[in-house]
């Protein structure tokens, strides 16, 4: 009787070691093994080619988690800001005929400095750097 | 293979072994440790929960570093990279942060449960300083690892404890320029933290641990006086219980359990990833350290700016050197000269020591 | 008229910070004419007696003893604009500073005019401040028209035909203590401005002869703008005179109505222009944007004024006609969308109170409320078209995190599972490791009877 016991003791404690030491080395093995997208969002973004962008032409690009306006303003001009009005944070766009930053929420317009031209924003667009390597476009943030 | 035969192998990889690396002996000497059996016997689990909750700790560590970039650009990104994207990242992470928390109390009961079963008396004062130096470098850890997040509360517990460095006097602003690896804190502090947690206090932390687990093996596992006295007065010893396998395996079951906390505090209250540090941004309101300086945080907030000519910081600080000072130095005047023990009053500053270390810290969590 | 004055030497109580440029009638000048005073004030310019000519003012020495009425000027005046540029009482009201016997220094031979009528302040004003040679140099950019726009304003209509109780110069900017408008004490500064606008009115009494409404702060006190003026100091918010004008203060005529309210709400007002309402609303010679949104009171607009109890279309439209139905329609669709962000947000906020990471999903989800936003400026085109575009594209965005977030709970689900699970071995573990315990010493844990330490 002794034997048995021990032997289902043996059963028990062999079994949860193993059920228990799997649950622990499973999650292990499985975060050691790269995910997918195997980099983590940085201080630097690419837009994408520079052949892509018309000059005179504004478009909307995520930067981490806000949207960044890039703006090509000449053949080798681009500018970048914070695309988050300061007024009350709606998402302003590029105006290519009047070549200023505009957001519809109040009529508030910034120049291509980020400056407030007119309308109720109170402080202007912060600025990203623009630089290009090679023909890729590269938005980050200023140092 | 039938059982015999399996179990004439298994003895002859032991043996091949122990001609190598002498394993005998170290099992001779595990054969005769054994752990004192009395009421107070379930304290002797907890130096063993610490130092099993520090290899978690290293063990996660290391998964984490696997991932975790320290730098002020990439350091958020990677933590929230590992929580969002990296197979049970969420898991390590939060039990590394979890164990942390853990790994700290359990130290400071192992610490209190030392000073009421009196294990510091003669011979273990060397047990008692390595220890105390092991809790320092453990709250150094705390205080190290929570930087490097880098998110806005990381960021303000940081700044807000280099700045108490800094009113220490005379040598308070080279402290902390050398902590925060120049005048503000910022990347270059971020990179120090970094090394600070995972070389240079790991190398501290094992050669300690080396040194009291050598210690308490040297002398044994103390019994309490009064368990002592009622035994040897009618002539026997204390009753012990074999540490291998009786005391181990209970402790076994205690590691499990910690195993078993450990999980549901990940699972169900998992480790917050918080907002990205912004220098510029201000402090946000009631911004306070992790709990476990929560005591010594909310008393300089109750000690008025200037107390006679002092600076309040100041003076709290000079408090706080003084207490841990006279803490450390407990087994030296824990006994008299003449040999006597000052039950009373190592009994009393313990508890006056708990009931403060609690009711500061809650008042400093409610408040 | 006597007075008990009290000679006081030295230094005026304004002391000698500012440039001193008070007209000193000069004894033996008794030859200037009393309203010489702006040519006597170039040529004191022109002396460039700055501030040599120390702060004698015996106008202020004296009324600062008086009381009362007399005495108000004298206390104020230091905190007045034009005192800190160096101007003084007799700049206004002539007389001689320099002279301590009232005789003297209210002396109609030196210039002293006394307290101006009512209907000369404005010029009296203007004689400084439409002069652009002069405001020049105290500040190139200062406008000088403005006596010109308040001749074509009501209150400066009324006050030419000789109304005593319309609005001059000094009722909004104060008289001896005026302030800049930047500076948040004065009457005009733009969060102080409906107030002040509000004194005349709002009182019924003072506005009873006009047969005009006098409810109008209080229903502006009710919109969105005060909100954003008072409330969240938003300078940028229109108060009466963003719409009336200032100093030229009219009611907008009603076709250019639109153009007041479009000159921040362009996309509305753009929209608004190009739809059928614009040409109908002028050919009934409706004011635009007003027909549905008020003038005074504008709320937060919502779909509760496209259908329902509230609306504004019923004061034209049956809710069964046509138009009705077009309006019923836009209400609903921007309803669906609003409805839809609301539980994507919820989902999401579940997901988040159980500790799962949303936070990506949450920032998209900003994109399905800026989709609401442009439905609801679509409703302006009155073509459900054009809703129907925006609200599209809102509830996609709605759907995609309403997805993460459900994502995110049964990834919630599996880790509890998986949690329970391993709970379980654990509990497996240790129920063998006890049994092995209890196997091994019997009841009780052995004691060993000898032992090294």
């Amino acid at each position: 009787m002794v034997n048995e016991r021990r032997g289902f003791i043996g059963w028990l404690l062999g079994g949860g070691v193993v059920a228990s030491v799997g649950s622990f080395l499973y999650p292990v093995a499985k975060f050691v093994n790269p995910p997918a997208v195997p980099e983590a969002v940085v201080d630097e973004v690419g837009a994408g080619k520079a052949q892509d962008f018309k000059v005179n032409s504004g478009k909307i690009v995520k930067f981490g988690s806000k949207p960044v306006l890039l703006i090509r303003s000449g053949e080798t001009e681009w500018k970048a800001f914070s695309a988050v009005c300061t007024h009350l944070n709606c998402t302003v766009q590029y105006k290519e005929d009047a070549h200023v930053i505009w957001c519809a929420c109040h009529n508030g317009m910034y120049d291509l400095n980020g400056a407030v031209v007119s309308g109720p924003p109170p402080k202007p667009l912060d600025e990203y750097v623009v630089r290009l390597r090679g023909e890729e476009v590269f938005v980050s943030r200023r140092a | 293979m039938p059982p015999v035969e399996e179990k004439r192998r298994l003895q002859r990889g032991v043996a091949w072994l122990d001609e190598r690396l002498g394993l005998a002996s170290i099992r001779e000497f595990i054969s005769h440790k054994t752990v004192p059996v009395h009421s107070g016997t379930l304290w002797y689990y907890f130096g063993g929960v610490t130092l099993f909750l520090f290899v978690v700790q290293v063990l996660t560590g290391i998964l984490l570093l696997l991932y975790y970039r320290p730098t002020p650009g990439e350091a958020y990104e990677s933590v929230q990279f590992i929580m969002t994207r990296v197979q049970f990242g969420w898991l390590i992470r939060s039990i590394h942060s979890w164990s942390a928390n853990l790994m700290i109390l359990a130290a400071f009961i192992h610490m209190f449960s030392v000073v009421f079963l009196r294990a510091y008396r003669r011979p273990r004062e060397l047990t008692w300083l390595s220890g105390l130096a092991l809790l320092g470098l453990a709250l150094g850890f705390g205080f190290s690892g929570y930087l490097l997040p880098w998110n806005t509360i990381s960021y303000f517990a940081t700044k807000v404890g280099t700045d108490m460095a800094a009113s220490v006097p005379w040598a308070g602003p080279a402290l902390a320029r050398f902590l925060r690896g120049g005048e503000d804190v910022g990347g270059a502090t971020l990179t120090r933290f970094f090394g600070f947690h995972v070389a240079v206090l790991p190398g501290l932390a094992t050669t300690l641990i080396a040194l009291h687990l050598m210690l308490v093996q040297r002398h044994g596992i103390s019994s309490p006086p009064w368990i002592e006295k009622r035994f040897t007065a009618s002539g026997g010893r204390v009753p012990q219980m074999p540490f291998f396998p009786n005391f181990f395996l209970r402790e076994l079951m205690a590691w499990y359990t910690a195993l078993g906390v450990l999980g549901c505090l990940a699972a169900l209250l998992p480790w917050e990833l918080g907002e990205k540090a912004d220098p510029f941004a201000s402090a946000p309101a009631g911004i306070r350290p992790e709990w476990y300086f929560l005591a010594p945080f909310y008393t300089l907030k109750l000690i008025p700016s200037h107390v006679w000519f002092l600076e309040g910081e100041l003076l709290g600080l000079a408090g706080f050197g003084l207490l841990a000072l006279w803490w450390v130095m407990l087994p030296f005047w824990a006994t008299n000269r003449e040999g006597v023990e000052r039950t009373r009053l190592v009994t009393g500053a313990g508890v006056l020591l708990v009931a403060y270390l609690a009711t500061f810290s809650l008042l400093g969590y409610l408040k | 008229m006597t007075r008990v004055l009290h000679r006081r030497a030295g230094l005026s109580p304004r002391g000698a910070s500012a440039p001193h440029v008070g007209v000193v009638a000069k004894a033996g000048s008794g030859a200037e004419a009393p309203r010489g005073l702006k040519p006597a004030l170039l040529l004191f310019l022109a002396l460039g007696l700055g501030p040599a000519a120390l702060a004698k003012d015996s106008c202020i020495e004296c009324h600062a003893a008086l009381a009362a009425d007399l005495q108000k000027p004298a206390l104020v005046f230091s905190k007045d604009v034009h005192s800190q540029h160096g101007f003084s009482c007799v700049d206004c009201h002539g007389g001689d500073r320099n002279a301590d016997d009232p005789s003297g220094a209210m002396d109609p031979a030196r210039g002293y005019k006394g307290k101006p009528a009512r209907k000369t302040v404005p010029q009296l004003c203007a004689r400084c401040h439409s002069d652009i040679a002069l405001m020049r140099r105290y500040n190139p950019r200062e406008r000088v028209d403005q006596y010109a726009e308040y001749q074509t304003s009501m209150h400066g209509k009324r006050i030419a035909e000789g109304d005593e109780a319309a609005a001059t110069c000094i009722d909004c900017h104060s008289v001896h203590d005026i302030r800049a408008v930047k500076d948040p004490l004065s009457p005009v500064h733009p969060l102080r401005l409906p107030e002040t606008c509000a004194r005349c009115h709002a009182d019924a009494v003072h506005m009873a002869r006009y047969k005009i409404p006098t409810n109008q702060f209080a229903e502006y006190r009710q919109s969105v703008h005060w909100e954003a003026l008072a409330r969240r100091g938003d300078l940028s918010a229109p108060s009466c005179a963003s719409c009336h004008g200032n100093h030229g203060a009219t009611p907008p005529q009603v076709s250019s109505v639109a153009a007041v309210c479009g000159s921040c709400h362009a996309m509305m007002a753009d929209l608004y222009d190009k739809s059928m309402h614009h040409d109908v609303f002028a050919s009934m010679n409706l004011g635009g944007c007003v027909v549905c949104h008020g003038n005074h009171g504008v709320k937060m607009p919502s779909t509760a004024m496209l259908a329902g109890p509230a609306s504004v279309c019923k004061q034209c439209h049956d809710a069964d006609s046509a138009e009705g139905q077009v309006a019923a329609g836009m209400a609903a669709q921007i309803a669906k969308l609003d409805a839809s962000l609301k539980s994507s947000d919820d989902v999401l906020g579940l997901a988040a109170r159980s500790g799962m990471e949303v936070s990506e999903a949450v920032l998209k989800l900003r994109d399905g409320r800026e989709a609401l936003v442009k439905a609801r400026v679509a409703t302006h085109t009155l073509d459900p078209a054009a809703v129907q575009k925006a609200t599209d594209a809102g509830l996609a965005v709605a759907a995609e995190t309403r997805h993460a977030g459900e994502s995110a709970l049964k990834e919630r689900d599996f880790r509890r599972l998986g949690l329970i699970f391993a709970l379980v071995a654990i509990a497996l573990t240790m129920a063998g490791l006890w049994l092995l315990i209890r196997s091994i010493e019997g009841a009780r844990p052995p004691v060993a009877e000898t032992g090294r330490r």
